[in-house]
């Protein structure tokens, strides 16, 4: 309702001309803009585009963030080896790393992917470590009394109770990969969505920009939901 | 050797060849720990918070290091892990599974050790008075009936040993009274060598064949549970208990 309400009250604004229409266009006609995109298939190049980069990085990052947040869970030394150097890495601002890596991996779609492998990475490790950190210790030395092996502790008592703290992780992150790939293709690469925006500016069509706007939101917001699912259905049954 | 053969007093005998025997168990908490406990016996560790008791228990499990020796049935359990020690641990906080539910936590054990687990779990489920719980996940029990499931599972394996700790520590009195006959009843049909940790002097009282007093990590005494409450030692501790709680600005003890 609030959403309906506010797109009346932007069409309404709009169409009062107060301000020059292809500054500030109507609804309406935005969605027609985005019908045009979607028909010719400049949308859907530009959407697959960011969609396989965003996938590729999202996915890489996040495997490689829990599999080591696991090991530094598990592991005490493991953890107090690596923690320091990650925390040094950790606070630097993921497009801080683009100038070098724009010379490592030069400018093509790698770099998108391996922008948002950290911006993945960093919370995913933290969030895996304080999840098993979490897991009260009594529990698994009574799998372990029990006669379970340490990897059948990991699989059938360690990752079933990180599962919260991990999917967290991959909801926050989510929206935060499309944001990174966005930026990087704004800055260095000629497709995808963020390269959309980025011409569509220098040949001033808003309702271009709104419609890459809509798009990113959706998506942000698909990603999101769409872990906070995977996390209910695995654990509403126990955390209620 | 059957339950008959127990020693009638605090003393251990000769005779007698003990289940389980720690034999100057020294670690950061217990100092020079000599205890035997005898086949089918149950033994109350008994002593204020912070004796050393959870410790001894954890070392008769192999949970912690120590130095010393520990012998289940004359055999030496140096680099023995607890899964293969042939012990149930219940520990104080329960620790059941959160994400499994009733049937699955009772079940753990049997399927890791890739052993049947349907009919014992049901079993056991009878016998702990929980088969109506089967489905159910830890967060919708009570204390009473997650107390019950925790003993369910502690046994599922056939334990020869039993080992508790505090394990009627956050309970009512009454429910706890229940349970102390209910796991009295059990553990004398079962026949299972037991060792109970507690602070409560009426717990090891009731639940126990022998108490040995333990403080400071030292084992102080062994004597007959029916004439635990007559012990000089008993009083001396439960009158420093009252003493440091009536101390201004002491936390006390338990």
């Amino acid at each position: 309702m609030p959403i309906i309400g506010v797109v009346v009250i932007w069409e309404v604004v709009a169409r009062l001309d107060l301000v020059p229409a292809y500054m500030f266009p109507p609804f309406s006609m935005v969605m027609v803009k985005m019908y045009h995109l979607m028909a010719s298939g400049v949308l859907e190049d530009n959407f697959v585009a960011s969609l396989a980069r965003v996938l590729a990085g999202f996915a890489l990052g996040s495997a490689a963030g829990i599999s080591m947040g696991i090991l530094m869970g598990c592991k005490e030394t493991m953890n107090r080896s690596l923690h320091p150097i990650f925390s040094l890495l950790y606070p630097i601002p993921v497009l801080g790393w683009a100038p070098l890596l724009m010379i490592w991996v030069g400018i093509n779609d790698l770099l998108p992917v391996m922008l948002i492998f950290i911006c993945s990475f960093f919370p995913l490790l933290y969030n895996t470590i304080t999840g098993i950190k979490g897991i009260d210790r009594d529990v698994i030395q009574a799998a372990r009394v029990l006669g379970a092996s340490d990897k059948t502790i990991l699989t059938t008592v360690i990752l079933p109770l990180a599962v919260p703290n991990i999917f967290t992780g991959l909801r926050l992150e989510a929206g935060m990969a499309w944001r990174v790939v966005i930026a990087a293709e704004m800055v260095a690469i000629p497709t995808g969505i963020g390269a959309l925006l980025m011409r569509s500016e220098s040949l001033l069509q808003v309702d271009v920009i709104i419609v890459c706007l809509i798009v990113l939101s959706l998506m942000c917001l698909l990603f999101e939901r769409m872990f906070r699912y995977g996390e209910t259905r695995l654990t509403y049954k126990w955390r209620g | 050797m059957g339950r008959q053969g127990l020693p009638t007093n605090g003393e251990d005998k000769e005779d007698f060849m003990p289940t389980i025997e720690l034999r100057r168990v020294t670690n950061f908490i217990c100092q020079d720990v000599n205890l035997k406990i005898f086949d089918g016996e149950a033994m109350a560790i008994w002593g204020p918070t912070g004796a050393g008791k959870t410790t001894l228990l954890n070392t008769t499990a192999g949970l912690i290091g120590y130095q010393g020796e520990v012998f289940f049935d004359d055999k030496a359990m140096e680099g023995i892990p607890s899964s293969r020690r042939g012990v149930g641990f219940l520990f104080q906080n329960l620790a059941l599974f959160p994400h499994l539910d009733v049937a699955s936590n009772v079940g753990y054990g049997l399927r890791v050790r890739k052993e049947r687990a349907n009919g014992r779990v049901d079993e056991l489920l009878r016998l702990m008075k929980v088969e109506h719980l089967k489905h159910r996940y830890p967060k919708n029990l009570s204390g009473g009936e997650k107390q019950r499931v925790a003993l369910a599972r502690t046994l599922a394996t056939s334990p020869n040993i039993l080992l508790l700790d505090e394990p009627f520590n956050s309970l009512d009195n009454q429910t706890c009274r229940h349970l102390i006959f209910e796991l009295r009843h059990i553990q004398r049909r079962l026949g299972i060598t037991m060792i109970l940790v507690t602070h409560n002097p009426v717990e090891a009282k009731d639940l126990a064949d022998r108490v040995a007093i333990m403080d400071k990590g030292r084992i102080k005494g062994v004597m007959p549970s029916g004439s635990f409450f007559s012990s000089k030692d008993i009083h001396s501790h439960i009158n420093d208990s009252y003493h440091d709680l009536a101390q201004p600005g002491s936390r006390g003890q338990r």
